[in-house]
């Protein structure tokens, strides 16, 4: 039987916290996370603002958080299907493919995920042509034309960033003006490599093996047109990955958890930290916190409940 | 030059000849210690330490080492502009390869199809 004093869903920097706090104060706590432990810090190739860690990949400090809670008695599985949950009665219960486990209390920490454009020649594309990644596979395209797609700072910062490898690169944005900071906005708008399309979306990626270009749609006239690329980078920003507990917990209209200072949920015994969590700053150090006051909070209710088991 | 992960790395193109030669299935993935790769190597870990595939040799390897052009170079990468390089060996040919990240899904998807027990 997997019944445990706390379960903790998601494995990055929110609930790894909240596993280090748990485990250290001597609960019994499993950390289930569908993927690989370390959640968005593994997308990070130098973390430089994390207080006391000079630079640092997320690798580093993802598998140092990791062997933290193993080592203060937290059990991890990782790399697991999440079937169901079920959250609203005293005994929670989180059904996977390895299992159901069982807690008096939960903590949800499941972070966001890359936005995709939801096309299906992007899916089929992805990896010959198609990347959410520049740092990881800018050198691919060397002297090649690509595009990058959205107009927030990471696709700004990225665009230029790519330059260094690209002939050319086009920047497709829906909106008439960026997400961005001014700096960001500045920088692309005086590289000689970058161009712009604005209030644009695409409409299909093209290509057989591999890119070959898309198709963009003007959004105020209508107009279509092909463009040349071999590759795509898009960077449209990150969703709370909240879908699993849609039906537990209150969430938000952009799908955000609603808790209060104590990270606590509508759902009694059920709290939420980390990026899933509505809020404004989404960082390393503000995940950190927020699983630190769920892990305190899930224990004061654990307490608690001792106290007045009715 | 070899990746700093938990799994067991192939460092030479020689070696990895002969591992595929020796071995009937092996899984390599050949990447670097960035976000797309990371999370396959996870996935690679957990298979491994599960025993649900003890069948199956899983290896890194990495991209930016020059012996990697045993992987690089294969007729089935030449489309790839994704990193990392996953392929699955079934008595040394190549029987499956992805590029770009991919979830524990499809890492079993592969196996289970390609490399039965
Ligand atoms: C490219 C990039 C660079 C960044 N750089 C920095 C930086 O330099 N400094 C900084 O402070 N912040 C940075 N951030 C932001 C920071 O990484 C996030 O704010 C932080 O990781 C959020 O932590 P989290 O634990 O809430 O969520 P995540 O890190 O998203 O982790 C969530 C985890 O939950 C798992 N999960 C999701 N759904 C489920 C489910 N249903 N069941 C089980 N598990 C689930 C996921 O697999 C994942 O492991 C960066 C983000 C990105 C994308």
């Amino acid at each position: 039987m997997n019944d445990f004093d706390v379960l903790v869903l998601g494995g990055g920097p929110a609930g790894l916290s909240a596993a280090i706090y748990l485990a250290r104060g001597k609960r019994r706590v499993c950390l289930l996370d569908r993927g690989t432990v370390g959640g968005q810090v593994l997308l990070t190739h130098a973390v430089a603002n994390y207080p006391g860690i000079p630079e640092r990949s997320g690798y580093e400090i993802a598998a140092a958080m990791r062997a933290q809670a193993v080592e203060f008695g937290c059990e991890i599985v990782s790399n697991v299907t999440i079937e169901s949950v079920d959250l609203r009665p005293d005994t929670k219960s989180i059904h996977t493919a390895k299992g159901v486990y069982t807690a008096r209390a939960v903590v949800l920490a499941m972070g966001g995920a890359p936005r995709t454009l939801e096309l299906e020649s992007e899916a089929r594309l992805q990896g010959r042509g198609i990347s959410y990644c520049a740092t990881c596979d800018g050198d691919f395209f060397q002297d090649q034309d690509i595009l990058v797609v959205g107009g927030g700072n990471s696709a700004l910062e990225e665009a230029v960033a790519l330059t260094k490898y690209a002939s050319s690169v086009t920047v497709v944005h829906q909106f008439d003006h960026f997400q961005a900071y001014a700096h960001a906005v500045a920088e692309a708008q005086n590289n000689h490599r970058i161009s712009f399309r604005m209030e644009s979306v695409v409409e299909e990626f093209v290509g057989d093996d591999t890119l070959t270009g898309a198709v963009i749609r003007h959004v105020p006239t209508g107009e279509t047109k092909r463009i040349d690329a071999t590759g795509a980078f898009v960077l449209i920003g990150y969703v709370p990955r909240t879908e699993s507990v849609a039906e537990c917990v209150v969430i938000n209209e952009r799908g955000e958890i609603v808790a209060d200072e104590a990270m606590a949920t509508s759902v009694p015994g059920v709290f939420v930290a980390g990026d899933a969590r509505a809020k404004r700053y989404r960082q390393i150090t503000t995940a950190v916190g927020d699983g630190t006051i769920a892990a305190l909070s899930a224990m004061e209710y654990l307490e608690a409940k001792l106290r007045s088991p009715a | 030059m070899t990746l700093p992960t938990g799994l067991e790395h192939v460092a030479t193109a020689d070696e990895l000849t002969s591992l595929i030669a020796e071995t009937e299935h092996v899984m390599v993935c050949c990447g670097r210690m960035g976000p797309m790769c990371v999370p396959v190597y996870g996935v690679m870990e957990d298979l491994r330490d599960s025993g649900d595939y003890a069948h199956v040799e899983f290896r890194d390897m990495l991209f930016d080492s020059p012996e990697s052009h045993v992987i690089r170079d294969l007729p089935e990468c030449s489309s790839f502009r994704g990193l990392p390089f996953t392929v699955y060996f079934k008595n040394g040919s190549v029987v499956a390869a992805t590029s770009s990240i991919q979830s524990a899904e499809q890492i079993k998807a592969q196996l289970d199809q390609h490399f039965s027990g």
